[in-house]
């Protein structure tokens, strides 16, 4: 299923100068705010939950999601390039599959690691909060590459639609509508952080079966359904 | 042998129809396929290439359909039109990881890239590269696995005469090797230089098939439009019209010409010179007034 040359060609796209630059700007910013939180009001365990909680996971993670797993395929699809991955006895769902695998391991380096660093400079790892955020982020950056892929792989518009969903589901219904909060990745992945910290300090509006089951089921049906549309994309229609 | 065929096929956006009702085959050698911008020729290339799947009819090379079929990427290479493709590689960097998307490595691409003779500046990225310099690398792209069906979608746009004499070699001998290749051009002197056969395509129809020589007498031979200005029109006239490749004149007394319609064209443009002297008129101003490539398909559409 795993291409390597599709592989070395979507990482290649999506660490191109200008894309780094965007996916290292927030990270960034998550490591200034915690030294400036630490340095200010010392090692807490509240404020770093509430940092980690309420910027790691609910903003970065899931912009971060955004930028690879529309960026592993909307540019070549927009521009037409995509046509020299096509055009090749290749299975589409094998693309979609290997441009997956990229998506979750950029957006697993660029918010899994600056959740853990960040953790590490707000409270040290105490009460597991760090390692509890940092699963979370992983196990999110898995349904969101997901997710934005067959975004990508559906719509032109990907990146806003995207950050739409990105910014104003996860970050602001996921938090205060609680209907919106049982379909959030994000309270799927504060289900698994809960279970990995213990305690109150890390809490999931769903529970632990459910967070998974959903996490598992959006994950591949997605990757599923953008295999398909990949097989019958259409390249034409400009005449 | 490799041979494409197109069985009543037509494909429509919305209400707009890019392709009504072709059929058509193309074996091996070159063929061209002739036709003015938005005449559907780029729909037709992407069915052929099975990036689009036809409304109706169907499109099979050897009796395979093409569309969602993969493994029909084993003998078809593709040249698009469009200039997109991985900017940030260098030449060689992409011509090597299309061979290896074959299953081929570093020779199959070495060797693609000596064919279009593009080895002089592999490793500078694409970003860099001419519109001449794209073309080439996409060309050995699309030769990394030695396809036996090429399809080219306007190749020659914005190549210099030296790199489209080059790209025409490179076609011919890949026509004499058995290949089927096949490109598409709005312009007929294109065309004619390299295909034997060429399939005309007009607004979505198929408007003529056959020999080249078969369709240049076609275009020539349809009634052709002149406006003469003259030092004296109306003789002029008088003696054109005596002469049978002459069908009908008009005197355009707004523009202070005459229209002249000519239906022998190789005649008429003997006749014309020749008339004048021997009656002592001076000819002051010959111009074809319908020498449009879109009035010359829409000649043949009719015909």
């Amino acid at each position: 299923m795993y291409d390597p040359t599709v592989a070395r060609l979507t990482y290649r796209a999506l660490l191109g100068r200008r894309r780094a630059l965007i996916l290292g700007a927030l990270p960034l910013l998550l490591i200034v705010i915690s030294v400036a939180v630490r340095a200010l009001s010392g090692a807490d365990d509240q404020t770093a939950a509430d940092v980690l909680g309420g910027f790691a996971l609910a903003t970065m993670v899931p912009i971060i999601g955004v930028i690879a797993g529309t960026g592993a395929i909307g540019p070549e699809i927009d521009d037409g390039s995509v046509v020299y991955l096509l055009a090749k006895p290749l299975k589409r769902p094998a693309i979609i599959f290997t441009k997956l695998i990229v998506a979750i391991a950029v957006t697993m380096v660029f918010s899994a690691v600056p959740t853990m660093i960040a953790g590490l400079i707000l409270n040290g790892n105490g009460q597991q909060i760090a390692v509890a955020y940092t699963v979370a982020a992983l196990v999110a950056s898995i349904a969101y590459s997901a997710l934005f892929l067959l975004l990508g792989t559906v719509s032109r518009h990907a990146v806003v639609f995207g950050l739409v969903y990105a910014l104003v589901w996860e970050a602001l219904f996921g938090s205060l509508v609680p209907g919106a909060r049982t379909l959030s990745v994000q309270q799927w992945a504060l289900a698994v952080a809960h279970k990995v910290a213990g305690g109150d300090l890390v809490t999931s509006e769903v529970g632990l079966t459910t967070a998974v089951v959903l996490l598992v089921a959006v994950t591949v049906l997605a990757t599923w359904y953008a295999g398909q549309k990949l097989r019958s994309l259409k390249l034409a229609g400009e005449e | 042998m490799t041979t494409l065929s197109l069985d009543h096929v037509s494909r429509w956006f919305g209400n707009v129809v890019a392709v009504n009702d072709i059929t058509m085959t193309i074996g091996p050698g070159v063929t061209g396929l002739l036709g003015p911008n938005g005449a559907g020729k780029s729909t037709l290339i992407n069915m052929m290439g099975g990036f689009l799947a036809p409304s109706t009819g169907t499109v099979t090379l050897d009796g395979r359909p093409v569309w969602r079929n993969e493994e029909i990427y084993r003998h078809i290479g593709i040249v698009p039109e469009r200039e997109a493709m991985y900017d940030f590689l260098t030449g060689r960097e992409f011509v090597v990881a299309n061979a290896e998307l074959h299953g081929l490595g570093d020779e199959a691409a070495r060797k693609a890239l000596a064919t279009v003779e593009m080895e002089y500046a592999q490793d500078r990225k694409i970003a860099t590269y001419s519109k001449g310099m794209r073309q080439r690398v996409k060309m050995a792209s699309a030769l990394v696995h030695e396809p036996s069906l090429l399809l080219l979608d306007e190749p020659f746009n914005g190549m210099d005469p030296r790199q489209r004499m080059q790209l025409m070699g490179l076609l011919r001998k890949m026509g004499d090797e058995g290949r089927t290749v096949l490109f598409s051009s709005h312009i007929l002197e294109e065309v004619e230089q390299l295909a034997r056969h060429i399939e005309v395509v007009v607004a979505g129809r198929h408007a003529a098939s056959g020999d080249y020589r078969k369709i240049r007498r076609l275009m020539t031979d349809r009634p052709h439009r002149y406006l003469v200005r003259s030092s004296d029109d109306r003789a002029l006239a008088a003696a054109l019209i005596a002469d049978p490749s002459t069908s009908g004149i008009e005197v355009d007394h707004a523009e202070g010409a005459l229209r002249v319609q000519a239906v022998d064209f190789g005649r008429f443009t003997t006749l014309l010179p020749k008339v004048a002297r021997d009656h002592g008129i001076r000819l002051l101003t010959v111009s074809p007034s319908d020498e449009s490539l879109e009035s010359v398909f829409s000649y043949l559409v009719a015909a």
